[in-house]
């Protein structure tokens, strides 16, 4: 259940404004890849062309393909809907569904989607998904209370049991801990380095020793100045990358000299 | 494993439907927007260029009076109801102790949802009986002054009591923008202001009047609208005679459009409807201006003053 | 020991700080002495005059006294910046409270006038062949809240997908026409609206046509630009992060819109229908022209004449018949009845707005 990521040539539009230009990069099945990089570069925009969320966006489009173990995203007639089922995400800031119960948010693809499914199979998904995301034991007593009531750490891993709970192929995150403190945020961590065993992750994180840490391999991009795109500079295997790399740009990044 | 994606099926039907009823929804508030137009120039016509009977001048002759009444009766309601409101609206935001302050609100929009056929029955009942000896006591004063020119009604029932009432209902209306726009007044200006050692009202004389001018002036014209249009107060209080006075207290006095469409049209049949129905033409043009000048300086100011 | 004498030492060496004060109390004396003045300046002109005496009079007095009296005083004490403060905060309330005396009145006269009528009979009883005494609004009841009804169900739904349209589909010039022509509506006279109904229904049922269902077209025109305005605010206010996450796990827009938005939303939707409702409900111009009065009970909103409440109340008083008094009471109770219902729909709505509002997070 984990499938391969590849992107040809992709250029992303804000309207007339070119975002990001010209990024190849191919993703292994069953990794951690982390997008860094300074604010603005497009990492972000990237991440979210990969399911394409940017299309929520008003005026965003894309030029070029996006190959999910072969199969152009992009080619016409996809269905976004059908992508977004097979690709999940998790945003920066926890939004569980404020109208609904700790439960019915991680039943919440199942339901919002009208599929039936019976009381005990519900059940079984829940706690499924629930201990995939290691809330289980936190939750399990009220799972009926908003999930509004939980703390921000624990909102984000029902965020992300709501996300695992479709199946999906790939888990995209979005800068997941940055609106969490030090220790729920060890929590994720640790939960991102059990799921990659199921699930192709790609995280885009502000923080380097987070990518250092979680990711097997890293890409970096960057800009070269306002109103220019932004460009993958460098992917290569995290060590790699932290230790030895090719681009002076991406040392000085790194090594905290800039950014 | 290849197959995964699959092309359109379903789901993007329910799309489409979906779009389809909400933008459907919204033309059709276009579409029965010019159906008003239509349908009331339509029916408005045969007045405007026929001959009307009994009546010399033709339609315009005939819709002017009201017209006045309409605009006179307005006019007077915002003089009294604008300061009052701004007074108010600042009592609420900076004078009111703030525990007190949102109840105090709710106090004031309590004015707002009593319907208007209340007000007529009261202005007709309590405030004209009420007001009655002040205007004759004003016609033996100051009866040399156009306004207050003799003789006084017997009833009360004069255009100044029809427009107490106006001011009255508009009054809520007019407090609850102010209110809102004083309390957008950028708190650091007000900070500012006190710590330059002002008193409360030279703080709001620095910070909250300039910012809140143009606010108060688009509310204003808002209850203008408002008290253009209003009928059933006005017909129930104002004892009219379709004549072209400025005089407050007087036993006869200017009606207004909507009033007399309100009192005319249950008995009206033939060209009557059709002389009605395009007085009406004529008031919604008058309140069509006047909301949109109102609605300009709004979108004006917050242009200019957004951050 | 030392306390006691460093005391009045202390205060000798004048703080730099303080400046004049009145006392907490001093406001409150001058509005005493002031309406004291008051009332013997109004007795004692209805005393030479021979009128009775007159509380306004008294009181007016004594609020020009008490502003003039404060200025002067604060000038002395304080100084004349302060004194411009006491003024401004002595017309400022005095505002407010003016306001408020037309409010007290017309409750406190549809109340006590009101009760009159206030008995089973009225809410039991039609005006089918009453003349003088008796009678009811069982018919005015029926037909308000059957015209309010038919209402609702036409502008409820083009307002709630309007809303829909403008928030989550509307791009360029049909949704910028469409906020325009919502503001526009909202300035439309209520009168306008029912000439508007009488215009479109005699197209198709001819001259002098009168139906409950034109009432209810009249109305919903007023209905849905408030409709309209409290969805569109009460959908902008649900976070994009909704919907995204709704996206992400592979959601439909409409499922999102129908599912995620519309529930998160709904509280808000609810309490700005209601109030929309409980301001239409007691609309007459509109009413009286397309509607018409009966005094008969008519269910059918399709065909003849329906009474509604605020047509009632007026009609009753207008064109009273022989025993007066009879009409006039009932008016009174109708106008009573009606402000009843108004209040009630406003504090549903504030309950709904309070208790069903989602539990906000963090």
């Amino acid at each position: 259940m984990s499938k391969r990521i590849e992107t040809n040539d992709l250029d992303v539009y804000y309207g007339d404004f070119k975002a990001v230009e010209g990024v190849t990069i191919d993703i292994e099945p069953r990794s951690v890849t982390a997008f860094i990089g300074p604010s603005g570069c497009g990492k972000s925009t990237v991440l979210r062309t990969l399911n394409r969320m940017h299309e929520v966006i008003s005026g965003a489009w894309v030029d070029g393909e996006v190959l999910l173990d072969g199969a152009n995203l992009y080619a016409p007639g996809v269905d976004p809907v059908n992508v977004r089922r097979q690709i999940g995400m998790v945003f920066q800031r926890p939004n569980p569904f404020p109208t609904m119960s700790i439960r019915e948010n991680v039943l919440a693809g199942v339901l919002l989607n009208n599929r039936r499914m019976s009381r005990s199979d519900q059940d079984d998904l829940v706690e499924r998904s629930l201990r995939g995301a290691n809330l289980w034991n936190e939750v399990k007593d009220r799972l009926n209370l908003p999930g509004s009531g939980l703390s921000g750490g624990q909102q984000q891993r029902l965020c992300i049991a709501r996300a695992i709970a479709v199946s999906p192929e790939v888990l995209l995150m979005d800068e997941p801990c940055s609106a969490l403190d030090p220790i729920s945020t060890l929590a994720i961590e640790d939960l991102i380095e059990e799921l990659k065993q199921e699930y192709t992750i790609v995280i885009v994180t502000h923080n380097m020793q987070q990518a250092s840490r979680v990711s097997d391999r890293t890409a970096f991009f960057n800009i070269a100045g306002t109103g220019k795109p932004g460009k993958l500079i460098e992917y290569d295997d995290t060590t790699t990358m932290f230790s030895t790399p090719k681009v002076q740009a991406t040392e000085d990044y790194v090594s905290g000299r800039f950014g | 494993m290849t197959t995964a994606v699959q092309p359109v099926a379903k789901q993007r039907l329910a799309d489409v439907v979906f779009k389809t009823v909400s933008t459907t929804a919204g033309v059709l508030i276009l579409i029965a927007l010019a159906g008003v137009a239509i349908f009331l120039v339509a029916q408005a016509v045969p007045a405007i260029i026929g001959p009307l009977p009994g009546i010399d001048g033709g339609f315009f002759a005939w819709v002017w009076p009201l017209t006045f009444g309409t605009i006179w009766s307005a006019f007077l309601a915002m003089v009294m109801a604008v300061p009052v409101a701004v007074g108010i609206a600042l009592f609420i935001t900076h004078f009111a102790p703030r525990r007190l302050a949102q109840g105090l609100g709710y106090v004031v929009d309590l004015l707002a949802a009593i319907p208007s056929v209340i007000y007529g029955l009261w202005g007709i009942t309590v405030l004209a009986p009420f007001m009655q000896p002040a205007y004759t006591w004003l016609t033996q004063n100051l009866g040399w002054l156009p306004l207050f020119a003799p003789p006084a009604s017997g009833t009360g029932r004069t255009i100044l009591t029809a427009s107490i009432v106006l001011a009255v209902m508009v009054l809520p209306i007019i407090t609850a923008l102010c209110r809102e726009i004083f309390l957008q007044t950028p708190r650091l200006n007000e900070e500012a202001a006190l710590a330059l050692g002002a008193t409360r009202w030279e703080m709001i004389q620095m910070a909250v009047l300039p910012h809140g001018r143009s606010g108060i002036i688009a509310s204003s014209i808002l209850g203008l609208g408002r008290a253009l249009g209003e009928t059933m107060a006005v017909a129930m209080v104002l004892s009219s005679s379709g004549i072209i006075s400025f005089a407050l207290t007087a036993q006869q006095n200017p009606s207004t459009i909507a009033a007399n469409i309100a009192l005319r049209f249950p008995e009206a049949h033939g060209i009557t409807v059709n002389m009605l129905i395009g007085s009406g033409l004529v008031l919604f043009a008058i309140t069509l201006l006047v909301n949109g000048i109102s609605r300009w300086i709004i979108a004006r100011t917050t242009v200019k003053g957004g951050r | 020991m030392t306390a006691t004498t460093t005391a009045p030492a202390r205060r000798e060496a004048a703080n730099p700080l303080t400046a004049g004060q009145l006392p907490l109390w001093g406001p409150w004396a001058l509005i005493g002495v002031a309406l004291a003045i008051g009332a013997a300046v109004s007795a004692l002109v209805a005393g030479a005059s021979g009128t009775d005496f007159s509380i306004v009079a008294a009181v007016l007095i004594a609020y020009v006294l008490y502003l003039v009296a404060i200025t002067v005083v604060s000038q002395q004490i304080e100084g004349g910046r302060k004194a411009a403060d006491r003024l401004v905060t002595g017309v400022v309330v005095g505002a407010f409270v003016l306001a408020l005396v037309p409010l007290v009145s017309l409750v406190s006269t549809v109340i006590i006038n009101g009760a009159a009528r206030f008995d089973l009979q009225f809410f039991t009883w039609t005006m089918r062949n009453v003349v003088g005494e008796g009678g009811g609004v069982l018919h005015a009841i029926i037909g308000t809240l059957l015209v309010t009804l038919w209402a609702a169900i036409i502008s409820v739904p083009v307002g709630i997908f309007t809303a829909i349209y403008l928030v989550e589909y509307g791009r360029g010039r049909l949704s910028q026409a469409i906020t325009f022509f919502v503001d526009v509506m909202t300035g439309i006279p209520s009168i306008v609206a029912g000439l508007f109904a009488y215009a479109l229904f005699a197209l198709f049922a001819g001259e002098g046509v009168r139906a409950g269902i034109g009432g209810a077209v009249a109305l919903s025109l007023l209905m849905i630009p408030t409709v309209v305005r409290s969805t569109e605010e009460m959908l902008k206010l649900v976070p994009n992060d909704l919907r995204e996450a709704s996206y992400a796990l592979g959601v439909p827009k409409w499922l999102t819109i129908a599912k995620v938005v519309l529930p998160t939303a709904l509280a808000g939707i609810v309490t700005g229908v209601t109030l929309a409702i409980a301001r239409v409900i007691g609309e007459t111009a509109p009413l009286l022209i397309i509607a018409g009065f009966t005094t008969n009970m008519n269910y059918n909103v399709f065909d003849g004449r329906m009474m509604t409440l605020p047509v009632f109340a007026y009609n009753q008083y207008v064109s009273p018949g022989v025993q007066e008094q009879a009409y006039f009471d009932r008016a009174w109770t109708a106008a009573l009845v009606l402000i009843l219902i108004v209040m009630l729909l406003n504090v549903i709505a504030r309950i709904i707005a309070k208790v069903f509002a989602p539990k906000a997070g963090r």
